[in-house]
């Protein structure tokens, strides 16, 4: 109940950002140390929610609802591991494993929600601007026809096992079965510009893993866990905050992400993006916050 | 019974060595056949039990040095293999039967090989009579004398023998009763699939980074590898031959009400088979088809050096995932298959 409130508001604070971003159209990239970025237009669009859905106690496909996001401005690339590796130089995120390749253009991997939390801080201390995750909306928003759409069709009472067959086969078909980095662009880029969207490389979004009961009144949330973040990729999943190879913190059966990484969102103002702002501004003299 | 043909020389001749026709016993007056073998998991075509008298199978079986991908970031091995799979390919006969080999060992490769099967009697298991360097071919015609799943392998000598095998160079032989399986009453039992799940343990050495290193010739590789070998733990332990070769697009299938035989080995290294949602109903776990099988089993247990199978009907649909139960090993080196499992949700059981 605790985490549905704070969600609750948390939403509401989002929605007046989104609309003060709007009446400021986002600006071009500042800072030589600032990842680049794109513009994603103000759009509204045929969103298939995140989380978990239950009806008569058994899971079914996700409701899709209109939805509207105001213009944002999003990294083009995944973070790169050369990125990362300033914010470990200066002693504010956690060392990448010794075994990851330092050649500069390849993407950041191995990254938790927490190691990526550490650099959108970092970034945002180091730029004077907000950077942050996307939220799971912003990002299937960015990834346009690279999102690909999880639900199996399957009506509510079908037998549970095809669910679950029509998700493993879905998920397989996708599979690149490709683990090892490509530099950064090389699965190409999305008609908005974005590269490397649903790669080998999966993205954290800032969205929470909820588990929702649709009843005649609709979807109602019953429980948010803040400790497991929604994924995007080749295919949408749920992790874990603190895992940095989602191989081995994966199910028993399902296709896990080949590797996690990161893009962020440049504005926007989050609880945590703006606590970082107010950080920055009172940076040693508010210790308390 | 042996021949080996030394090599025909130059490329020209390549085509004909292979059109040499398997070397033909006249002391056998017994009828052939020919095996057409096909690439595990899949089984030969065969019958579950025979009222035929015996005969003698013949089966070609071609050495195959090629690299080899074993995982999903592309690490490559120097790949040893019969007939360019890993593991090698399932035979099929009935006890009683003889077995005739043609290994080949194409002027292309640069290494002499040979074969040890477990089931033979005699002769290192055939190691003795059948090394061939690149150009030659031998063939070796041995009893099934007992019945069960067997491994074969390459056993060249000395430590080649292990750096052959975690290389890729084992297989298996089923040899079936010729009345077929039977449970612990002597009861027949049949299948409606047999798949083969061969397990392989790859020692890739690192480099100071701690990343795995590709070679491709197996000169280059073997230095680096003994080291890793020698201590013991393996950097992969997969089925058929590469981290997630038996799952998503290529797991394994079956229905509801479907029975189905899972032969399982592992030539160099203990293993320990689970099915996780499901059960062994009749487990050979070392193999033997003489003895009893044991019923209702959780986790078997499969010596190195040696096959098991097991018998399950599929009783409720979905995914299962099949691994050896040292879960460091299923889920961090790769050791972890899926059956996908089709038909009606049996609310009773779940």
């Amino acid at each position: 109940m605790v985490h549905r409130l704070k969600l609750a508001a948390k939403a509401g604070l989002f929605a007046a950002s989104l609309v003060a971003d709007a009446a400021q159209a986002p600006s071009a990239d500042v800072g030589s140390d600032a990842p680049e970025t794109v513009a994603v237009a103000a759009a509204a669009f045929g969103y298939r929610l995140a989380g978990d859905f239950q009806e008569e106690g058994r899971t079914v496909d996700a409701p899709k609802e209109t939805r509207s996001v105001a213009s944002f401005r999003i990294m083009k690339y995944q973070l790169t591991g050369a990125q990362y590796d300033s914010c470990v130089a200066e002693r504010a995120c956690p060392a990448r494993p010794k075994s990851q390749s330092r050649a500069p253009r390849l993407p950041a991997v191995m990254l938790s929600f927490e190691d990526a939390s550490a650099y959108a801080a970092w970034i945002g201390a180091k730029t004077g601007e907000t950077w942050r995750l996307p939220t799971d909306e912003e990002w299937r928003a960015a990834a346009g026809t690279r999102a690909r759409d999880d639900a199996t069709g399957l009506a509510k009472d079908a037998d549970p096992s095809e669910r679950w067959l029509a998700k493993y086969d879905a998920e397989s078909a996708e599979a690149k079965d490709e683990q090892r980095l490509r530099p950064i662009g090389g699965f190409g880029a999305n008609e908005q510009g974005l590269f490397d969207l649903s790669g080998n490389v999966w993205e954290w979004t800032d969205t929470c893993s909820v588990r929702y009961s649709i009843g005649p009144a609709g979807a109602q949330p019953m429980t948010t866990n803040c400790g497991v973040r929604v994924v995007e990729g080749e295919h949408r999943t749920y992790i874990t905050d603190f895992i940095r190879d989602a191989r081995a913190g994966g199910c028993a059966v399902g296709k896990p992400p080949a590797n996690l990484g990161v893009r962020l969102v440049r504005g926007g103002r989050t609880i945590s993006g703006l606590i970082a702002r107010i950080k920055t501004i009172f940076e040693g003299r508010v210790a308390w916050l | 019974m042996l021949t080996r043909r030394s090599a025909l020389f130059g490329t020209a001749m390549a085509a004909l060595m292979f059109s040499v026709p398997a070397f033909a016993a006249a002391d056998l007056d017994l009828p052939r056949e020919k095996a057409t073998l096909v690439a595990p998991p899949f089984v030969m075509t065969h019958e579950q039990a025979t009222k035929a008298g015996p005969k003698i199978v013949e089966f070609t079986l071609t050495i195959v040095e090629k690299p080899v991908v074993i995982d999903e970031q592309g690490t490559t091995i120097p790949g040893m293999t019969f007939d360019g799979s890993i593991p090698g390919p399932m035979m099929v006969v009935h006890e009683g039967d003889y077995v005739e080999v043609t290994l080949v060992n194409p002027a292309t490769n640069s290494m002499m090989h040979d074969i040890d099967f477990h089931a033979a009697t005699g002769g290192l298991g055939g190691a003795e009579l059948t090394q061939v360097n690149p150009g030659e071919q031998a063939v070796l015609r041995f009893k099934a004398t007992r019945s069960g799943v067997f491994i074969y392998h390459c056993a060249p000598g000395g430590p080649m023998t292990p750096v052959h095998v975690v290389s890729g160079m084992s297989g298996t032989i089923m040899v079936l009763p010729r009345d077929g399986l039977k449970d612990q009453n002597g009861k027949p039992l049949h299948y409606d699939r047999v798949y083969y799940i061969g397990e392989s343990d790859f020692y890739v050495p690192r480099d100071e980074k701690g990343n795995f290193k590709s070679y491709t010739e197996i000169g280059e590789s073997m230095p680096d590898m003994l080291d890793v070998m020698q201590k013991l733990t393996p950097s992969h332990v997969v089925f058929e031959g590469k981290v997630g070769a038996l799952t998503g697009k290529s797991a394994l299938k079956a229905n509801v009400g479907e029975t189905v035989l899972i032969v399982h080995s592992q030539a160099n290294r203990d293993s320990r088979p689970h099915l996780i949602g499901g059960h062994g109903d009749y487990v050979w776990e070392r193999g033997k088809f003489a003895n009893p099988p044991q019923v209702d089993q959780e986790t078997w247990f499969i010596r190195g050096g040696s096959a098991g199978a097991a018998l399950y009907t599929f009783r409720q649909p979905g995914v299962y995932a099949y691994v050896t139960h040292n879960l460091i090993e299923a889920t961090l080196l790769g050791a972890t298959a899926h059956f996908k499992v089709e038909g009606k949700w049996n609310d009773d059981l779940m």
